[in-house]
């Protein structure tokens, strides 16, 4: 192989799910020449197995600035799907019909609005609509709920698309746009080079003058190969979906949504259990009840699929975002709502990442909150 | 397009396809006893609406949903006909409440 030392590309983006195919959407968007480099099949990949929900509320409780991130990121949306359908001809199936959070005690609805309440309470936080409603409000826009629904809260900023058809979206529009995906090539190193950055990879090297570790839970193990830290693991989450069914469920409903296709799904469990995706019986028979006692008639349905996939949390469950101040250039990109954020990933970080800098506003996101010794 | 083999026999069962009267043998499978009866076509796929009819007969390719006594999605070569059985051609998705 001929070895140049000028880069080959400006950019290489390590990871080719929603949140690298994303940045490299966006980057390319700038006129960068950007190269990803990505796995192959075998691979853990959150971006195939994720709920799809573009979700705002309820999120940023600890965090505001997070708060003001979703938010805008799901304002965003709306031109960012029309922007790849123009690009692309796929329609990622956004809708934003507001979504409902389903509460079935009454000490669930307490726990809820004040968590609501603390989130809109914190200093700085940007300002949105939600709602406390009660049983007969749910009733009135889905009269189909349970006996046991007590009451939701409600958010008019939530939505949903299709995040397979986005993930394919985002993939057509980074090839249109002249980006190089690059599979198979799982990254073991990265040095810094003559002002720029040396990939070695599964499939030979990669130069290129930016880094971007958009690598998921391989984040971990590369962040401290440029001076970042990326400390994720792994949450199992479990999905159910259902054979397809004339539309009857407009809102998304916390864990329980209708895709544009008709099949329903239903997600609803946290475990730590590393990165194993195998699928637990009883794990989806828990969500499952749950979902009956929510929506009854979905005890009808026959459930076409099951499968586990694995968020990408960072210590507090924020995402991180940041330039190395040991190898400038090199930065680091890491989210467990890479569907919700992918506007912003594209629209609002990217640009900062083409630019070279990462402004003040993303001081707040930076990992360096984690580097505090833990309370006795 | 299809007939019976000549030397086909049972009982006849009654039952209906889209309200009409129509006739099959004992054992036969509902696709079986759509397809004697000359249904060309027994659904149209949920997302493009394409028509389908029974194929592989034998529970694998899903080809041949059809509504069955007000179940939607129900493989018509897995379920034997019954007399006085209302089965219905499926025009795309199911309903949730039947």
């Amino acid at each position: 192989m001929t070895q140049t030392t000028r880069s080959d590309y400006d950019v290489a983006v390590i990871g080719g799910g929603l949140v690298g195919s994303a940045i490299a959407w966006g980057l390319a968007q700038h006129g960068q020449k950007v190269a990803i480099l990505d796995e192959g099949d075998i691979a853990v990949r959150p971006s195939r197995g994720n709920f799809a929900l573009v979700w705002v509320q309820g999120k940023g409780l600890g965090l505001p600035e997070y708060a003001g991130w979703t938010k805008r990121s799901a304002d965003n949306w709306t031109g960012f799907s029309a922007q790849l359908r123009e690009q692309t001809g796929i329609d990622v199936c956004y809708e934003r019909p507001g979504g409902f959070l389903p509460l079935l005690s009454e000490a669930e609805m307490e726990h809820r609005a004040n968590q609501l309440k603390r989130l809109h309470n914190q200093p700085n936080v940007v300002r949105y609509d939600y709602e406390m409603m009660d049983r007969a409000a749910v009733a009135k826009e889905m009269p189909f709920i349970g006996k046991d629904v007590v009451g939701a809260s409600y958010c008019p900023l939530d939505g949903h698309c299709n995040s397979l058809k986005l993930l394919r979206a985002l993939h057509t529009g980074i090839s249109l746009s002249g980006v190089a995906y690059l599979p198979n090539h799982r990254v073991e190193r990265i040095e810094q080079r003559e002002g720029g950055f040396r990939m070695v990879t599964a499939s030979g090297e990669v130069r290129s003058g930016k880094v971007v570790i958009a690598a998921g839970h391989d984040g971990r193990r590369l962040a401290p190969m440029v001076g970042l830290d990326a400390p994720v693991r792994p949450e199992r989450g479990h999905i159910i979906v259902t054979e397809k069914t004339a539309p009857f469920l407009k809102f998304p409903v916390g864990f329980i949504r209708q895709t544009d296709e008709g099949g329903v799904m239903i997600g609803d469990s946290f475990e730590d259990v590393g990165l194993d995706t195998t699928v637990r019986n009883g794990v989806t028979s828990t969500i499952a009840d749950r979902a009956i006692r929510i929506f009854p008639l979905l005890g009808k349905l026959n459930v076409v699929r099951t499968w586990a996939a694995l968020r990408v949390l960072t210590p507090d469950g924020f995402p991180i975002y940041e330039q190395s101040t040991s190898m400038p250039g090199a930065f680091v990109a890491t989210c467990h709502s890479g569907v919700t954020l992918a506007a912003n990933h594209a629209l609002a970080l990217a640009p900062h990442i083409a630019a070279g800098g990462l402004p003040d506003e993303f001081t707040a996101f930076s990992a360096r909150r984690f580097h505090v010794p833990a309370a006795a | 397009m299809f007939q019976r083999l000549p030397n086909a026999s049972g009982e006849r069962v009654s039952f209906t396809i889209d309200g009409r009267a129509a006739e099959a043998l004992s054992g036969d499978s509902v696709a079986a006893a759509l397809i004697a009866n000359g249904v060309q076509t027994c659904r149209a796929t949920p997302v493009s609406g394409a028509p389908r009819a029974p194929y592989c007969m034998m529970g694998v390719c899903f080809d041949c949903l059809v509504t069955i006594d007000d179940v939607g999605n129900q493989q018509g070569c897995l379920v034997r006909v019954r007399p006085g059985m209302r089965v219905e051609t499926q025009n795309g998705k199911r309903e949730i409440e039947r």
